[in-house]
């Protein structure tokens, strides 16, 4: 039988039932309660990142007058924050935060297949931050390599963290992995076989078609990294040449010999495209959601939505190698990747239509999930067009090692699906909390967040167009690089250290409200989807009650002509609905918007 | 429903319960299975990337074919019979028989832990005649492969001992029938994936 839902069945409630305050809190194996941990560590590790990018923005921008960092240590907080962000926080923020809260729940179950998995998921997750962590406080510092850790400097002796660090990180990624696949053995099984009844797939929320998505891209994608992963370390422990040349390194030739460097890059970025994407999808899952609730509009063109996410998925699996025409490649492999990136950015801009389309002629409430949302189009947007640019081998080929790279995947991949994170922790605090958040404060947060990253990432396409090399720890003086874009350097800086500042606005918030916001109710936004609709707020384990809900309708029936209120829930039957004889009907409020 | 018919399906116009029980388009198994399925796919991920890695780098210069050791065949074949015995725990589990169950079931086990140790036998045997793990790529990947299929059954074994315990403790046929099925797809997979690492050491 496929459907057996998990705390119908009293036994099987009562194992994992909490008993005390440490099975509640820490030993949980209650989703929500997971989805926290998971989600505040990733938080955690996330502004450690945040605060070593504002050293390095430091030592950019006002070279002379900081002595923070030498250039060991801007190495090793470039690989560090490159690291931390896309792996430690953003994939685990988003899959392990938001997916382990909202699948169940979107999903109506009680709780993920396998509750104690999850569990150790988390807790595994938090050992490979502790390993990362400790490379902080070993001879040698953290390793200083690079995100992209590509031998053979990963282990070299010029290289900060050539010995321990290196071995830390790799046996961190390691750690990881494990963790995330038992998290996402998790997600798509509950996904698949804990549906409640009526939630056919084509009913499910995009969130949950995102994290569905992005969770089979990262059990596909992830193996790629633990492959290379453990044969730098026999490369590094054992003295292997997988990858490792013959190199001499200060005179003395090493004891390898003939390994392929380019097999690494290969290997990594085989895992690494697709993480763009695992990153990506849930974001685009979550706006989805943020933007059809705020607009009071179904989201606009839901299946070619979901079509769109599996395609991405697919395709993002034969794009990598345009991480590497600088590495050299036949003509024709170039070309044929140039080709796929380029047909990626349609089913991807198909999103960004229908995303702009459903808040065409919505009933718009601009609260601040919505500004994060609506920024998110814009930033998107912006680092969609430069991916486009970048994704031809010719004007790759003289951009690759300048600061319109940095733009542009910052643009992409760091603050697009960092908007839609806030977008999302605004949105659902609600029913996480239950008590709003204060929306002046975040509506502050949005607003020196979205124009302060654009005074920091805007200008650095202009100094990747002069030239200016990323990586460097200073830039000295060149024949090439005129004295000004110093002056623009320095105003990057200002700008990141106002927008890291403008973060504690975040948390005030997310704090303060948690005793002082106003009472939320169980559905303050009006949202049809599942998760609005528990009996308790926020949701108790077990999150239903007595009774599972049933699912008459899918997850976007806003403003439906002739409707009482301008949206029906999910678990609404057809019998219940208001008919449009009882109701006053809304001109504005014609069929169009209804349907798709 | 067929996948494609599900995906094709306009949700704005269906109203009311779809389906029975089931939700629409979750597969009849447990959920155990459907995970197990998965972690079957991303292993044969794993060994996949490891057989890309080896086919490139045996094609650079310094790659000096490994004569593989003859004992593989006979570690093949003890791996064959744990498959077998797991096959035969199945099928008498699924016919809700007890006799034979506990002696084949254990049996798997034990001829899967014979083969563990006959690889080690072969690391012994290497190292003692100089073909060490970085001697040459080679030997690095016939390490690295039967290392990474041992720490795989390593994993079905602790497995395969907790209901062992069960079944020592007395549990009846149905009560353990999944895990013996589970254990018993994760051996055939294991074999499976042993065959083709074997093929491909030897084909240097």
């Amino acid at each position: 039988m496929a459907y057996v839902p998990l705390a119908d069945q009293d036994s099987e409630m009562e194992m994992h039932h909490p008993h005390s305050w440490v099975t509640k809190y820490v030993w949980s194996q209650d989703h929500k309660v997971i989805a926290i941990q998971y989600g505040g560590l990733a938080i955690a590790v996330g502004v450690v990142a945040l605060v070593l990018s504002l050293l390095m923005r430091m030592q950019l921008g006002f070279p002379e007058t900081f002595d923070l960092i030498d250039p060991s240590s801007y190495y090793q907080s470039v690989t560090m924050h490159g690291m931390i962000m896309v792996v430690y926080m953003l994939t685990a923020l988003l899959l392990g935060g938001f997916g382990n809260y909202l699948i169940p729940l979107m999903c109506g179950a009680r709780d993920m297949v396998f509750p104690f998995l999850n569990m150790l998921s988390v807790w595994v997750y938090a050992l490979s931050v502790i390993i990362l962590m400790s490379s902080f406080f070993v001879s040698g510092g953290p390793t200083g390599a690079g995100w992209t850790l590509y031998p053979p400097q990963t282990s070299m002796a010029g290289t900060p963290g050539h010995d321990m660090g290196i071995v830390l990180m790799l046996l961190s990624l390691a750690v990881f992995i494990v963790a995330f696949t038992m998290g996402g053995l998790n997600y798509v099984t509950t996904i698949l076989q804990y549906r409640c009844r009526g939630l056919t797939m084509m009913r499910l929320p995009l969130t949950v078609w995102g994290i569905f998505i992005a969770t089979i891209l990262g059990l596909f994608a992830f193996p790629a990294l633990l492959v290379s992963a453990i044969m730098m370390l026999f490369d590094i422990l054992l003295g292997t040449s997988f990858f490792m040349p013959a190199v001499i390194e200060s005179g003395t030739p090493l004891d390898h010999n003939g390994g392929s460097p380019i097999l690494f890059q290969h290997l990594f970025w085989f895992f690494g495209h697709p993480e763009v994407y695992i990153v990506a999808l849930p974001a685009f899952g979550l706006v989805s959601d943020v933007l059809s609730t705020h607009a009071r509009k179904n989201i606009f063109g839901y299946r070619m939505m979901v079509w769109a996410i599996i395609a991405i998925g697919g395709l993002s699996f034969v794009v990598w190698a345009h991480h590497m025409y600088v590495s050299g490649m036949h003509p024709y492999f170039g070309f044929f990747f140039a080709t796929t990136t380029l047909i990626i950015a349609v089913p991807t801009a198909l999103k960004v239509y229908n995303w702009v389309l459903t808040l065409w002629e919505g009933d718009i409430r601009l609260n601040a999930p919505m500004y994060f949302a609506i920024g998110f189009i814009f930033t998107f947007i912006h680092g969609g067009l430069t991916g486009l640019f970048l994704g031809n081998v010719v004007i790759d080929l003289p951009l690759s090692d300048t600061y319109f790279v940095v733009a542009h995947f910052h643009m992409v991949m760091g603050v697009s699906p960092v908007l839609v994170i806030f977008a999302a922790l605004y949105h659902w605090y609600p029913k996480v909390t239950g008590r709003m958040f204060h929306e002046g404060m975040a509506k502050a947060h949005f607003w020196i967040t979205f124009l302060g990253t654009y005074a920091i990432y805007l200008p650095m396409h202009y100094l990747g167009f002069l030239g200016v090399p990323r990586r460097y720890y200073a830039m000295g003086s060149t024949d090439f690089i005129p004295e000004s874009a110093q002056d623009l350097n320095a105003a990057i800086t200002i700008a990141a250290l106002i927008v890291g500042a403008a973060q504690i606005l975040f948390f005030i918030n997310i704090f303060w409200s948690l005793r002082n916001g106003k009472k939320a109710g169980p559905n303050p936004w009006g949202s049809a989807s599942l998760e609005w609709q528990t009996p308790d707020t926020p949701p108790k384990h077990g999150n239903w009650g007595d009774e599972l809900p049933t699912v008459y309708r899918w997850a976007y029936d806003y403003s439906v002509p002739g409707a009482h209120e301008d949206f029906i829930p999910q678990n609404v039957p057809e019998s219940v609905e208001p008919t449009a004889d009882e109701q006053h009907f809304d001109p504005d409020h014609d069929a169009s918007k209804a349907d798709t | 429903m067929s996948l494609f018919k599900q995906l094709t399906e306009k949700p704005w116009e269906r109203k009311g319960v779809i389906g029975g029980l089931n939700p629409e388009g979750a597969f009849e198994s447990p959920p155990e299975r459907v995970a197990l399925g998965f972690f079957l796919t991303i292993a044969s991920v794993i060994f996949s990337m490891f057989g890309v890695s080896y086919v490139i780098r045996m094609s650079l210069p310094d790659w000096e074919p490994l004569a593989e050791p003859a004992q593989l065949w006979l570690n093949t074949g003890l791996l064959a019979i744990s498959s077998v015995l797991f096959q035969w725990a199945r099928n008498t589990a699924n016919a809700g028989k007890q006799k034979n169950l506990m002696a084949a079931f254990i049996g798997g086990g034990v001829f899967a832990l014979l083969f563990i140790a006959g690889q080690m036998l072969i690391w012994k045997d290497l190292q003692a005649s100089g073909f060490y793990v970085a001697s040459n790529p080679a030997n690095s990947f016939f390490y690295l492969l039967t290392g990474l299929h041992i720490a795989h059954l390593l994993g079905g074994l602790w497995v395969w001992s907790k209901s062992s315990i069960r079944l020592l403790s007395g549990s009846k046929p149905e009560d353990v029938r999944l895990s013996i099925e589970l254990c018993t797809l994760y051996w055939h997979f294991l074999l499976i994936v042993w065959l083709v690492i074997f093929a491909i050491l030897s084909n240097t």
